[in-house]
């Protein structure tokens, strides 16, 4: 420490002058948001003209609205449903991407790409492939004879979850891979070399030393997907704009619709601290599992 | 290519012990076939929009779709110059956020963690976990505020406003990055400076900034994506439609236009949105995996 080589006591405040920027612009546009939001929540709050205290009112119309509790139902049944297909899905292209084989890093860099595209952009990219008109997958198969019409995926309200579970994949395993791979290369090389000797084979190997090694690197991957999951907006706001008849909104989706859409900011807000305490649980839970074992 | 530790290869060792060789080169065959396959089925949607970009706008609409361009024509890329304010102004204005972004995170960043690294002050620990926790809290529970808060600093529909609310989301990761990074750097090398008298700020920028370019490119990199691809910060932050950046534009390129969507035109906007991430991805990926190790590790 600078301390110990010459610096006299007034520059035991020179690190507040180096992390002084930084806390102001979080405090600025991070903490204060954030009290504010709590405070919001508890005023009628339109888009122009004065808010005006509330109390509690915003929370007891909350806990009646059934629309908001729809959308969190829903964004929970995505998270499950998204969250294990990812997991399975980087998991396996981790297991086949480990080796240091030859040209085994352009396989990587290729499943890793579309991680760097913009969830929109993607989302955009994808409605147009599952586009019933002039989308790839709808020709393919009327092409093959498969099916007699053009297919509305994203019409349905369970055929546009699963295009948008296959959109995510595409966009998102490449992440949790690279996350995989860091914890699968931690692994110490001689218990393999010592289960080769005792004749295990490749699945024995994976099931017996790799999965029981990567506990905590599991538990990491999957709740990062599962938080990022639950904050999930752009492809369905892009992909089917919440419908149909809003069966696909979700919780981040409907925030932005009552409060910029019906320009009731202070309802917004009190969904918002409702978001923030579920995700307070959730990032209590990933710390919990990833505690460090005593 | 994405490089990580040197490699194990441990089931390598037992494909070796006494089988035939070619059922080792069979082996060989379908791994790569199958990886082939994947990675086609990676690149394909990509590959897919870009061929379309350079078809006619009337071919690139057409149903069902054609699957090869009957012939080469830069007819998207024209409209979508013509398109609104003009494809330039929000290419200007995604740019002109992400390089603001950038150089706010890096300046930030770099002071944040050189003070968290180097010096002992009261309360050090609880900052630095302060800053951190910020992770915990989604940005998206926070926008009605930022929303009221840009306007009362007449921020709003400002490309300032967008890339300091992105900086803020930036920082956590970044303080924590080049803290690691400078925490890496030998004390030697300060203590020698410090005895030939330098100051501790011409100290950072003189000495210490060269030996922390890694961490400074990761932050970089983290910065521009995360700027150049946001959309609901930017959804609620920009109402004027001259200020629009990229994913806005497109997101009403898609939903304007009476109903009928201009496909040609969107899979050109598209292209445009990917190419600079690919290209930053491809030529300093080391990098940005870099970020997410760290990331993974820490945790």
């Amino acid at each position: 420490m600078l301390t110990l080589i010459g610096f006299k006591t007034p520059r035991r405040w020179a690190g507040f002058f180096f992390i002084l920027p930084c806390l102001a612009v979080t405090t600025m546009f991070f903490i204060v948001p954030l009290l504010m939001t709590v405070w919001m929540s508890l005023n009628e709050w339109p888009l122009l003209g004065h808010p005006s205290f509330s109390g509690l009112k915003n929370y007891v119309d909350l806990f009646q609205d059934a629309s908001f509790w729809g959308s969190v139902l829903f964004t929970a049944k995505y998270t499950l449903v998204v969250t294990p297909a990812i997991f399975l899905f980087a998991f396996s292209l981790a297991l086949l991407v480990h080796r240091g084989v030859r040209f085994v890093g352009i396989f990587r860099t290729a499943y890793f790409l579309p991680v760097v595209i913009g969830m929109t952009t993607a989302s955009l990219l994808w409605t147009w492939l599952f586009n019933d008109q002039v989308g790839i997958f709808s020709a393919v198969l009327m092409d093959l004879g498969w099916v007699d019409e053009p297919v509305q995926w994203l019409g349905e309200t369970n055929s546009a979850l699963v295009s948008i579970v296959v959109m995510v994949l595409w966009k998102a395993a490449g992440f949790t891979m690279v996350i995989l791979l860091v914890g699968m290369q931690a692994i110490p090389i001689d218990l393999y070399e010592a289960a080769c000797l005792d004749g295990a084979g490749w699945w024995a190997q994976v099931r017996h030393i790799t999965i029981p090694m990567m506990r905590r690197t599991f538990a990491l991957a999957l709740t990062m997907s599962f938080i990022g999951s639950f904050l999930a907006f752009e492809q369905f706001f892009v992909m089917t704009r919440g419908g149909p008849f809003n069966s696909t909104i979700t919780v981040v989706h409907w925030i932005y619709r009552a409060s910029f859409t019906y320009f009731k900011l202070g309802y917004g807000a009190a969904m918002s601290v409702v978001l923030l305490l579920m995700l307070l649980v959730l990032s209590g839970v990933q710390l919990y599992l990833l505690r460090d074992e005593p | 290519m994405i490089e990580l530790a040197p490699l194990a290869m441990p089931h390598a060792v037992n494909d070796t012990s006494g089988r035939r060789p070619w059922r080792k080169l069979g082996l060989q065959a379908a791994y790569y076939g199958l990886c082939t396959v994947l990675l086609l089925m990676f690149l394909f949607p990509i590959l897919w929009s870009l061929l379309t970009s350079f078809e006619t706008a009337a071919e690139a609409s057409a149903s069902p779709p054609s699957y090869w361009p009957s012939h080469f024509s830069l007819e998207n890329y024209r409209n979508l110059a013509r398109y609104g304010q003009g494809i330039g102004r929000y290419l200007g204005n995604s740019a002109g956020v992400a390089v603001m972004t950038v150089l706010f995170t890096l300046v930030l960043a770099t002071l944040g963690g050189y003070g968290f690294s180097r010096f002992r002050f009261p309360a050090r620990n609880a900052l630095f976990m302060l800053i951190l926790a910020t992770l915990m809290i989604p940005f998206q529970s926070i926008l009605n505020p930022l929303f009221v808060l840009l306007r009362l600093l007449h921020l709003q529909d400002t490309q300032l406003g967008l890339a300091l609310v992105y900086t803020t989301f930036q920082l956590p990761f970044a303080v924590f990055m080049m803290r690691n990074a400078f925490d890496a750097v030998p004390k030697e090398i300060e203590e020698a400076a410090v005895l030939d008298g330098c100051s501790p700020m011409s100290l950072l920028i003189r000495v210490m900034l060269p030996l922390v370019g890694p961490g400074l490119a990761t932050v970089a990199l983290f910065a521009f994506f995360g700027s150049w691809n946001e959309l609901l910060a930017a959804l609620i932050l920009i109402s004027d439609s001259r200020a629009f950046t990229l994913p806005v534009m497109l997101i009403n390129a898609q939903s304007g236009q009476l109903g009928s969507v201009n496909w040609g035109l969107m899979q050109a906007g598209i292209v445009l949105s990917i190419a600079p991430c690919a290209a930053l991805f491809l030529l300093l990926q080391r990098y940005y995996i870099q970020g997410l190790v760290a990331g993974a590790v820490k945790a």
